[in-house]
């Protein structure tokens, strides 16, 4: 054994064992620095209130819905390359992930594709945080058939759940309703990767992922679905609104009835108001009272993000909000920033 | 390993084979049939990793380039997305990583082996657990790093290193275990000369059996770095996020991402061009792989040569 080899092995034992020190020592270290480091943010942040057209900075943590990240993400690089000092760190742990992790404190802004639930709002009471709920973006969905049937023009949850729930036997339009004439049925839906897919198995089948099996996946070519339902009279598909609008007089899209009974049509000024349901829906962030208050880039982010929605929705495919829902949505930042 | 022990292996090995091969009881094919067998076995392994390479490679082609590397994750510029954030990401994580399995690792094999009594109850039953965590699912040590070192007694944040502690509990017992193989395999007259030309214990453990156990210990390490680099359900639990336009400030701060963590974001979106980055991902991922295995493998091979 060579005096060589006992030497190196010491030497990378030694390397080891120094280097689990330090890495034990930056610990303590990490955990000052970042006190200071947040100190010091808040008071750069006083400055710059003070002081105003000071280059925001500092960093921004949100987690939450996965269908809402595709949105947050533009919005997020839109953002930064207006202000190259803020830093946005997007988490994608779910609606009820994201909020558990909002009311711990550990976030600046949730994201949700529903509203904050009731066991939700006490956790976050219990620890203090406070929040407000933004609007986005509106998200919508369309059930589209050949523009030569005649027969449906409105249909009901149930009717659309009967065609497409997972076991569904439904050969023809007549199984539907039978006031429909005989006509064979084809389906046709985006692959299960699209947020689509899961917002309409939970909207129409009341679980995400539940749908039946001998539906005709187009994956996520949505003008696929076009294309089937305008050469086929007895097709139906379901695919984000904005391809309605862009597929003309190609397909029909079909009145569906709400929760209040009544068929509605859909458009982007129905989703927007909230009477296209249970097909359309509003996307929300929930920035954290503090955050608004004592971070400026969260409070700029927040106004960024709702007064840019025109050009964040359309990157993401999704609607826009209207001018109304902007309105709201910035004075609910003010408020939020203003209380404390 | 000196000239003698190298011998009496030999001479072992050629026994074993006059023994073994049968032939003196006309049982010579079913040696061949085993062997037969075994080669099966071989080509199944590598035909699924050559499948995957390919398939991710003829995928990923048109996005191996520098911008997969130069360039921060992006959602409006697609065509150009890359993924620097997630590469520092898992860099960071896995030096971590090493540093904190290794010494910890090494040292609890070294005790067990060495020091510790195997007839006393308590030593059993720390054996036990460590052959017991070594089966835990990884989503399991997710949920004990969120509770205890993100949060919790230790309060680290969703930083690199909690994910890199994280990792380090979830292929301890790999390294523990293979540590201990190496060092059982160091032979007792080794020790036994060392300790009778006066050597204390710590003095024998310390220029004889390490050094000549180095090799095996390097081995278990490489094992365990490959399975902690795949991972991504633990860390998502802990706080690696999936869009990072920026490298981790250290270990201690700011957010980070990591290759697996980014490759399954993107795999699961609906565009084209995010599928395509995942497939590039992939081979990324086993590039830096091979690059970390190498290094281990000339690790070893030096102390090999050495002994």
């Amino acid at each position: 054994m060579s005096l060589r080899h006992n030497t190196l092995a010491r030497a990378s034992v030694v390397a080891a064992a120094l280097l689990a020190l330090t890495a034990c020592g930056d610990d303590a270290d990490g955990a000052t620095d970042e006190t200071t480091s947040a100190a010091a943010g808040s008071e750069d942040g006083a400055d710059e209130e003070s002081e105003g057209g000071m280059a925001l900075a500092g960093d921004i943590a949100i987690d939450g819905s996965s269908t809402v990240t595709p949105l947050t993400e533009p919005a997020a690089e839109l953002f930064m390359q207006e202000n190259p000092d803020v830093r946005i760190a997007v988490g994608t742990s779910g609606t009820g992930g994201g909020f558990e992790k909002f009311c711990a404190g550990e976030t600046d802004i949730s994201m949700a594709s529903r509203q904050i639930d009731e066991e939700e709002i006490a956790a976050c009471e219990e620890a203090g945080i406070t929040f407000e709920e933004l609007g986005v973006a509106n998200d919508g969905l369309a059930v589209v058939v050949n523009p030569e049937n005649d027969w449906a023009t409105c249909l009901t949850v149930d009717e659309l759940n009967a065609a497409w729930r997972d076991g569904s036997t439904v050969q023809s339009w007549s199984d539907i309703n039978p006031e429909f004439p005989d006509e064979a049925i084809a389906l046709y839906g985006p692959g299960t990767d699209s947020g689509t897919f899961d917002y309409f198995t939970d909207a129409i089948n009341g679980e995400e992922g539940n749908i039946r099996q001998d539906y005709n996946d187009i994956g996520e070519d949505d003008n696929a679905a076009v294309t089937g339902v305008s050469g086929e009279v007895g097709a139906m598909a379901f695919i984000p609104l904005s391809f309605v609008l862009e597929a003309g007089d190609q397909v029909k899209a079909i009145e569906v009835e709400n929760e209040a009974g009544e068929c509605v049509a859909p458009t982007n000024e129905t989703v927007q108001a909230g009477d296209y349901n249970p097909l359309g829906r509003e996307l929300f962030i929930y920035p954290k009272g503090e955050s608004i208050a004592d971070k400026p880039e969260v409070k700029a982010f927040a106004e960024f993000y709702v007064n840019n929605s025109d050009e964040i929705a359309e990157a993401a495919g999704f609607i826009a909000l209207t001018e109304e829902q902007k309105a709201e949505a910035l004075e609910q930042i003010a408020t939020l920033g203003g209380g404390r | 390993m000196n000239g003698a022990n190298r011998v009496a292996v030999a001479g072992a090995r050629r026994t074993t084979e006059l023994r073994l091969d049968g032939s003196g009881r006309g049982g010579r094919w079913k040696g061949e049939v085993f062997r037969a067998l075994l080669i099966f076995c071989l080509v199944i392994a590598f035909v699924t990793l050559l499948a995957v390479i390919v398939q991710a490679s003829v995928r990923g082609m048109p996005r191996i380039d520098l911008n997969l590397i130069t360039q921060m994750p992006s959602t409006l510029d697609r065509e150009t997305s890359g993924m620097q954030s997630a590469i520092f990401g898992t860099i960071y994580v896995m030096v971590g990583l090493i540093v904190t399995v290794v010494p910890i690792g090494v040292s609890a094999a070294i005790f067990l082996e060495e020091f510790a009594d195997g007839t006393k109850w308590w030593v059993r039953f720390i054996e036990l657990n460590v052959q017991n965590l070594a089966a835990v699912p990884s989503i399991v040590f997710g949920i004990l790093g969120l509770a205890f070192i993100v949060r919790g007694p230790l309060d680290l944040g969703t930083v690199a290193y909690a994910g890199s502690l994280t990792l380090a509990l979830l292929v301890l017992p790999t390294v523990i275990l293979a540590s201990r193989e190496a060092i059982r395999a160091v032979p007792t007259s080794l020790r036994q000369a060392s300790l009778g030309l006066g050597a204390t214990k710590w003095q024998t453990i310390w220029h004889h059996v390490l050094p000549s156990a180095v090799p095996g210990i390097v081995t278990g390490t490489i094992l365990a770095l490959s399975r902690a680099i795949g991972e991504t359900a633990p860390l998502l639990l802990v706080g690696a996020t999936v869009f990072v336009t920026y490298n981790p400030d250290g270990f201690f701060e700011g957010a980070y991402t990591v290759l697996p963590v980014q490759i399954f974001q993107w795999a699961v979106r609906p565009q084209e061009e995010f599928r395509i980055l995942a497939a590039a991902g992939i081979i990324l991922l086993l590039a830096v792989l091979l690059v970390m295995n190498s290094i281990a493998i000339w690790i070893r091979n030096k102390y090999t040569r050495d002994a």
